[in-house]
């Protein structure tokens, strides 16, 4: 089979030109007083494993549903391939989803649940039986074609609920919570094995999650919900490198804010005024601030260095005492507490074997490239 | 905790209390004497009474009729009901729906059975239809609330079960009323039975609203009993409970077998 | 991927041909159960209150018509003689009163007999306890009205109960039951306690052992702990029960039919006997009415008390 173009590599999203594969416009979905998913503007791409990351009651499944066509938008289009979606069923649509929960049909066996979107759409029985076998031997389930789902673990189960909606080759897959269920090592076995079956057949992927860790290994871009809205659209190292906000800064991986205002003098280096800091944050230049205007600096625990004396010719040296120390094998992690009584996390690996590493109660001094820093306005 | 013996007397009684009364008619249905105190010795006699009365076993076979009927019908309706207040979302008339659903479980026989009775009268005065009241007639009214007794018990089974399962099939392409024969349907099959029979033990239990909406030759069996009842005990009415007791201990004996062997698979 | 089916050009044919005339599956699952209670359970009782406002005559039907074709067009006639006559006739206070006594009665005895059966059922282990479950529901599938019909057996002056007390020397002289409202009180209390035992126990069983023992722990004798923890714990049970007995139990006919005597006055056999005894429809409907609203107060209390638990839960 030749391998169609990755969207991962062709990036279609960074050329304006380029058609979208599905279009969200102002979709908007109400229920009763509560507003789930608020005028949501999306294009997604063909061959996307587009990841909707947020917490829970964002709105993502909700989003996702109305794709599916479970739920009837308030307001607003979805179109999927060109064709506005408003008026079809979800037995009409050229969709298939798999299920937080799976939902398996328990009466049937597994062969009869994965051949159950074939037969709907037609095929002969003979023709679907041979496809379902051919799927169920891919995902090496062949022995288990006569059992009935109870009698399945939860990751032979999760692999059914992916095989029966992958059978009918859909031009769109939907995951609600794909890993949701599984033990961390079956977790990640499967996140591979959808990157692999993405590559390998340039179905378009749309996948709900709350793990923001599965959605950088998984996606080619995400999509960060909150209260309804998309707060960010990005590939996963823009959004980690880049938060557009502190939110999507805190929900994605830990981060430091250090809340301040912007001092006017600033010239080449955006110039901070920071009372949690004690002091000035150098920052990288930014467009649109006004001076004294409040902003927030973004700063990835990684990205500071720790040492016990003061670090010559740097900028944005904090002092501080190391309040806790957890080690975690590979890294460490430090809680260091400044003087104005804010604390920062620290994350420093631990490549070989220190003499006397930094420890409890010791004074330590902070520091880190003004680049690393990112300047959040909300 | 310590265990007195004073509870389990208090529930042994409580069931004894249950029983004496069903245990004490069946050994009376093999009285060979009328009288209740009298033991006039073993006889099935009274069995053979009972199965040559024409009024009774025609009566039986008049409520066996409106019975399957009715339970079948109100299962249908029911189940239609259950449906629509768990699975359509927002209706009109929705708050109107529930409250018909669930307001025969509490009303008092004689109130529906008096009201449907004129409703059937007036309806006949007005467009002479149900002409005369009679098996039609009690299976409008059991039918009604059957399908009661059904929508409350399939509308909890359905609330307990997973709905992404029928989102699952129409996902894959099936239509509605494929979804709710191919998946639907098999899953609430235990409701549907356990509704069934409750309806139908319900129409064959009915005595009051049967007495109201009954016509010149469509007497139930309770109508017969209780006529018969009325006039004091009489034995092969004792055969008959006898009969009654022996079917459902019957049933519903192997129904709990087969659920405990089901269980311990 | 394989073609569409070959018949569903046609399926698709004909359903816009319904669609387009206004109907659908959809709408006809709604109407079907929707317009059934309408018409036979809605309306019935539009007409009970209209016949409830009429004027009993010897006609077919026996009563007057709610509106009236006179020389100046329709007009409509009513009365409310009828509810004037059951506040009148001492009877049909006297009917509701004792109607309501001898349910509420009947729900106290009710709970006293069967919380210690639903306690004892709750306390016993597998598979015992499913068996004693399957006693208690296994009465209701036989034929209530045999049921009762037993009692008379048991109860009549020469019957049973008199025969075994006799014989033992309690008594010397048969005791009178039958035919008395004690014999009401048995027939409803025998015929509603599987209503009581089945709520009262499924509250029990969700009783956290635990909670039993941390107070025996902490120091309390038995029966302060059943006063203290288990008897409030369980007042939604106990509630949930009551009504069950309580609501069906003042509509009662069969059981004061069958076991009361001349004297037993319940609302639901003066229905019955001013319908088909004295042929009065439109005092029978005006019963039913008043019937209705009495039962209104408890169910609404129900309905408070089922949000109530719900708030606590």
């Amino acid at each position: 089979m030749a391998a169609p173009t990755l969207a991962a590599e062709a990036k279609p999203w960074a050329d304006p030109a380029a058609k979208p594969f599905i279009r969200i416009r102002n979709i908007t979905k109400n229920f009763g007083d509560f507003t789930a998913v608020d005028d949501v503007t999306l294009d997604i791409y063909k061959g996307e494993l587009f990841c909707l990351l947020g917490g829970s009651g964002c709105g993502k499944s909700t989003l996702l549903r109305m794709l599916a066509g479970f739920e009837t938008p308030s307001a607003g289009q979805i179109e999927i391939d060109g064709q506005d979606m408003a008026r079809i069923d979800p037995h009409h649509r050229p969709t298939n989803m798999m299920f937080q929960s799976y939902a398996l049909f328990p009466h049937m066996t597994v062969e009869k649940n994965v051949a159950y979107g074939l037969l709907r759409q037609g095929m002969p029985r003979g023709e679907a039986m041979e496809r379902v076998a051919d799927m169920l031997r891919m995902v090496k389930l062949e022995d288990f074609a006569t059992r009935k789902p109870h009698q399945l673990s939860g990751g032979q189960q999760q692999r059914v609920a992916l095989a029966r909606s992958r059978v009918k080759q859909p031009k769109l897959l939907l995951l609600d919570e794909p890993l949701g269920a599984l033990d961390k090592k079956l977790r990640e076995e499967t996140q591979f094995e959808l990157i692999r079956i993405q590559e390998t057949l340039g179905v378009t992927f749309i996948v709900v999650t709350h793990d923001q860790e599965e959605a950088m290994t998984l996606s080619t871009r995400i999509g960060v919900m909150d209260a309804g809205q998309i707060v960010q659209v990005g590939e996963p190292q823009e959004i980690y490198e880049r938060p557009g906000s502190r939110y999507v800064a805190d929900f994605i991986g830990s981060v430091n804010l250090f809340s301040g205002e912007v001092d006017a003098s600033g010239t080449d280096m955006l110039r901070i005024r920071s009372a949690e800091a004690d002091g000035d944050i150098l920052a990288p230049p930014m467009a649109g601030l006004k001076a004294r205007q409040g902003v927030w600096v973004a700063v990835r625990p990684e990205q500071i260095t720790l040492s016990r004396e003061a670090p010559q010719n740097a900028r944005n040296v904090l002092q501080g005492m190391v309040e806790e120390v957890a080690y975690l094998g590979n890294l460490s992690i430090y809680r260091v507490v400044l003087d104005s009584g804010k604390v920062v996390r620290v994350t420093k690996a631990n490549l070989s074997h220190e003499e006397s590493p930094i420890t409890w109660d010791e004074r330590v001094y902070l520091c880190w490239n003004p680049a690393a820093g990112v300047v959040l306005t909300k | 905790m310590k265990r007195g013996i004073l509870l389990p007397t208090f529930a042994i009684a409580g069931f004894l209390f249950l029983y004496i009364p069903i245990v004490s008619l069946i050994i009376y249905s093999f009285n060979k004497s009328k009288l209740v105190t009298v033991w006039g010795g073993w006889s099935t006699k009274w069995y053979g009474e009972l199965l040559s009365d024409p009024q009774i076993m025609g009566a039986a076979w008049v409520s066996l009729k409106i019975g399957v009927i009715s339970a079948t019908l109100g299962t249908i309706l029911g189940t239609m009901a259950a449906m629509v207040l768990t699975r359509f979302g927002r209706v009109r008339l929705r708050g109107l729906l529930t409250g018909m659903v669930t307001a025969p479980l509490i009303m008092p026989d004689v109130i529906i059975g008096l009201s449907l009775l004129l409703l059937f009268v007036a309806m006949e005065a007005l467009i002479g239809w149900p002409a005369g009241r009679g098996v039609l007639t009690i299976v409008i009214a059991h039918t009604t609330f059957c399908m009661a007794y059904v929508a409350v018990v399939v509308q909890s089974r359905l609330v307990d079960m997973d709905d992404s399962i029928e989102e699952a099939a129409a996902d894959l392409g099936a239509r509605p009323l494929r979804v709710f024969f191919d998946i639907t349907l098999p899953m609430i099959a235990p409701a549907l039975i356990s509704g069934w029979l409750l309806s139908f033990t319900l129409s064959l239990d009915d005595l009051v609203i049967a007495s109201f909406v009954s016509g010149p030759g469509s007497s139930t069996l309770p109508m017969v009993i209780f006529s018969k009842v009325r006039l004091g005990v009489s034995p092969d009415i004792n055969a008959l409970a006898t009969l009654i007791v022996l079917a459902v201990a019957i049933g519903i004996g192997t129904s709990w077998f087969v659920m405990r062997r089901k269980e311990k698979k | 991927m394989s073609g569409p089916a070959p018949k569903s050009g046609l399926r698709k044919g004909t359903e816009r041909f319904l669609r387009a005339i206004g109907f659908s599956g959809r709408g006809l699952v709604i109407a079907v159960p929707t317009l059934w209670l309408l018409v036979f359970f809605l309306i019935p009782f539009l007409v009970v209150l209209k016949i409830s406002v009429a004027e009993p005559m010897i006609a077919r039907p026996p009563y007057s018509p709610l509106f009236v074709h006179g020389p100046d067009g329709w007009s409509l006639k009513y009365t409310f003689d009828n509810y004037a006559y059951l506040w009148q006739d001492s009877l049909y206070i006297k009917a509701y009163w004792s109607s309501v006594k001898i349910a509420f009665v009947s729900t106290v005895l009710t709970l006293m007999i069967g919380y210690p059966m639903a306690y004892y059922i709750a306390r016993s282990e597998e598979p015992k306890r499913s068996l004693l479950l399957l006693l208690v529901v296994l009465p209701f599938w036989t034929s209530f009205l045999l049921r009762v019909y037993a009692w008379i057996g048991i109860l009549k002056n020469k019957g049973l109960l008199n025969a075994v007390l006799m014989k033992i020397g309690i008594i010397d002289q048969p005791l009178v039951i039958m035919q008395t409202d004690i014999a009401v009180y048995i027939g409803i209390v025998y015929t509603y306690l599987p209503f009581m035992i089945l709520p009262l126990y499924a509250n029990l069983v969700k009783l956290d052992g635990s909670l039993l023992e941390a107070s025996a722990d902490l120091g309390a004798r038995p029966l302060t702990t059943f006063l203290k923890i288990t008897l409030p714990l369980s007042l939604p049970g106990i509630l949930a029960g009551s009504m069950l007995v309580f609501i069906p139990a003042i509509g009662e006919f069969v059981i004061p039919a069958l076991l009361g005597g001349p004297d037993t006055l319940m609302i639901g056999k003066v229905l019955w006997s001013e319908f088909f005894n004295n042929r009065d429809w439109p005092v029978a409907s005006a019963v039913a009415i008043a019937m209705l609203v009495l039962l209104v107060i408890p169910v609404m209390l129900l309905r408070l008390a089922n949000t109530k638990q719900e708030d606590l839960i």
